[in-house]
């Protein structure tokens, strides 16, 4: 009961506002503005067709890609710079650096080296999600309770078993904030890496049905992104509940 | 039963050096735990207890002297020794459940599956945890936190067992009940107990040995032997006049070491304080 309260709570403003953009857009006989009705219709045979496997497929591969590696070496990154005080003090000027640099920037550079295919999106994604993981595992290696790393020392846990049930789990309230802003990075970057220099993605053809003033496609494609952005996070909020279920707990019981 | 100390602290010296700073928290520390013994240590606050206690357990390097475990420098946390710490809240991983808490020693022991069941289960069983397997150690009170972290520790099957001040941050009655827990395990298991307090009575009641400790530089004041029956009893034990005596006489000891002394005082009543001494038989 309270589930169906909380869900309809939040699903209440997001359906006024698509009645609204539904009743205000009917009739429209504007050529930019077409009818959401129209937007809607051209959904499925613009996208589900052809372009599925051309196009959707495609960008989700690359995002898959540069969003896990950006996991991979933002964390082990983020705990080996959040356990030695010594390497955080080198590295630290220059993370800032880096995490201040708008990643679309790098593109340009970025092909010059790797080319305008699947790789060089790969980067870009890459070069622009690693940097909130790294930082936010760096902080959580940082937190990790004395007593606890005193406790896996005494009962002489080896290598293996410190990664995994000392530091990764020890972190992992702060690597999964730093995932999250990861996520959001990784799409936006998906979608502008394509619209750069491409011949096949959603950024791509979004653009390139804008640019043959094939409007009410066009927008389609702005609405799969953004359908495609909200699935993934609640995917990111199921995968969350179940990997931090303790952390809520603990913090409940405080 | 032998007789040789299992734990030998030779002449430890601990200096902290940060920066061009240098603190000496423990200036000489010299004593031995027989196999099978119970000692606690008192001392007051900043006496330097927990420093003590890490180099014992290979968590701190010692800066002069050696502490030996069954007759070989520590290095690092030695196997066969186990610590209960007293942040119980902090000591137990917050992501597992009780019964791996317990287990995850055991893996990095490589002892066998069914062997650890068995373990986990008799170890929960003895400090009466048999229906929390699957809890998490944070919807657990305080008491029952630090009774799984005991129950790690016995299932670890230690030959000596470092407490650090386990019982401070619980609850008076929980607190007795542990005592008593502490005593059970040790008759029943036979393991070497050094139990760190800042408790008199605490020390008193538990051990067999109570070490009292000075000031921070630290040096053992004084290593008095506790000649109370063994069986104990939160009442009637505590009812004695010898453990009053006892008691005392370590409170004595206690108030010197924060006024500073290093060596006992021949004659206490000289710097104006009752004679702690006069019922000291020993």
């Amino acid at each position: 009961m309270r589930l169906l309260r909380s869900t309809l709570t939040a699903a209440a403003l997001p359906v006024a506002l698509v009645t609204a953009w539904w009743l205000i857009s009917r009739g429209s006989q504007s050529f930019f503005w077409p009818p959401l009705s129209d937007i809607v219709a051209e959904l499925r045979p613009t996208w589900l067709g052809e372009r599925l496997r051309a196009d959707v497929v495609p960008s989700l591969l690359r995002l898959a890609t540069g969003y896990a590696l950006a996991l991979a070496a933002g964390i082990l990154a983020g705990l080996a710079i959040g356990l030695s005080a010594r390497l955080r003090q080198y590295c630290e000027p220059v993370l800032e650096f880096c995490r201040s640099i708008p990643p679309p920037v790098l593109i340009p550079i970025i092909m010059l080296f790797a080319g305008i295919g699947d790789q060089m999106k790969v980067i870009v994604i890459v070069s622009g999600c690693v940097w909130p993981v790294l930082l936010n595992t760096a902080e959580g290696a940082r937190a990790i309770d004395e007593v606890l790393r005193d406790t896996a020392r005494v009962y002489r846990l080896r290598p293996a078993a410190r990664f995994r049930h000392l530091l990764l789990r020890g972190a992992s309230p702060h690597i999964v904030t730093g995932a999250r802003q990861a996520l959001s990075i990784a799409i936006i970057l998906m979608v502008i890496s394509e619209m750069f220099a491409a011949s096949n993605g959603l950024g791509f053809a979004t653009v390139q049905f804008q640019r043959s003033f094939a409007i009410p496609q066009m927008w389609s494609g702005i609405l799969l992104l953004g359908v495609i952005g909200v699935t993934l996070a609640l995917a990111f909020k199921l995968v969350e509940n179940r990997v931090l279920a303790w952390y809520f707990g603990l913090r409940r019981h405080q | 039963m032998t007789t040789a100390p299992v734990l030998a602290v030779d002449h430890v010296r601990k200096i902290y050096a940060g920066g061009d700073r240098r603190v000496e928290a423990v200036r000489d520390l010299h004593f031995e735990v027989t196999a099978g013994e119970l000692v606690c240590v008192v001392g007051p606050s900043g006496a330097g207890k927990t420093t003590l206690l890490r180099c014992i357990a290979g968590l701190l390097d010692v800066t002069g002297g050696e502490v030996r475990f069954e007759g070989a420098p520590i290095d690092g946390p030695p196997r066969g020794m186990a610590v209960v710490f007293q942040e119980y809240g902090r000591s137990l991983f917050p992501w597992m459940t009780v019964r791996a808490n317990v287990e995850l020693p055991l893996k990095e022991k490589r002892v066998p599956r069914e062997r650890r069941a068995v373990l986990v289960r008799d170890a929960l069983a003895t400090v009466g945890l048999d229906d929390v397997h699957d809890a998490y150690p944070w919807q657990l009170s305080g008491g029952m936190q630090q009774r799984v972290a005991i129950a790690r520790a016995v299932a670890y099957g230690p030959h000596v067992l470092l407490m650090d001040e386990p019982f401070a941050a619980v609850d008076a009655q929980t607190r007795a009940d542990l005592e008593d827990l502490v005593r059970a395990l040790w008759s029943r298991l036979g393991v070497t107990v050094l139990f760190v307090t800042h408790d008199i009575d605490e020390a008193v009641y538990l051990g067999q040995r109570v070490l009292v400790l000075s000031n921070s530089p630290t040096v053992v004041l004084e290593d008095v032997a506790v000649d109370l029956p063994a069986a104990r009893d939160q009442l009637s034990t505590r009812a004695l006049p010898r453990f009053a005596e006892l008691r005392a006489h370590v409170y004595g000891l206690v108030q010197q070491a924060k006024r500073g002394a290093r060596t006992v005082m021949a004659d206490p009543t000289a710097i104006g304080r009752p004679n702690v001494y006069e019922g000291r038989t020993t």
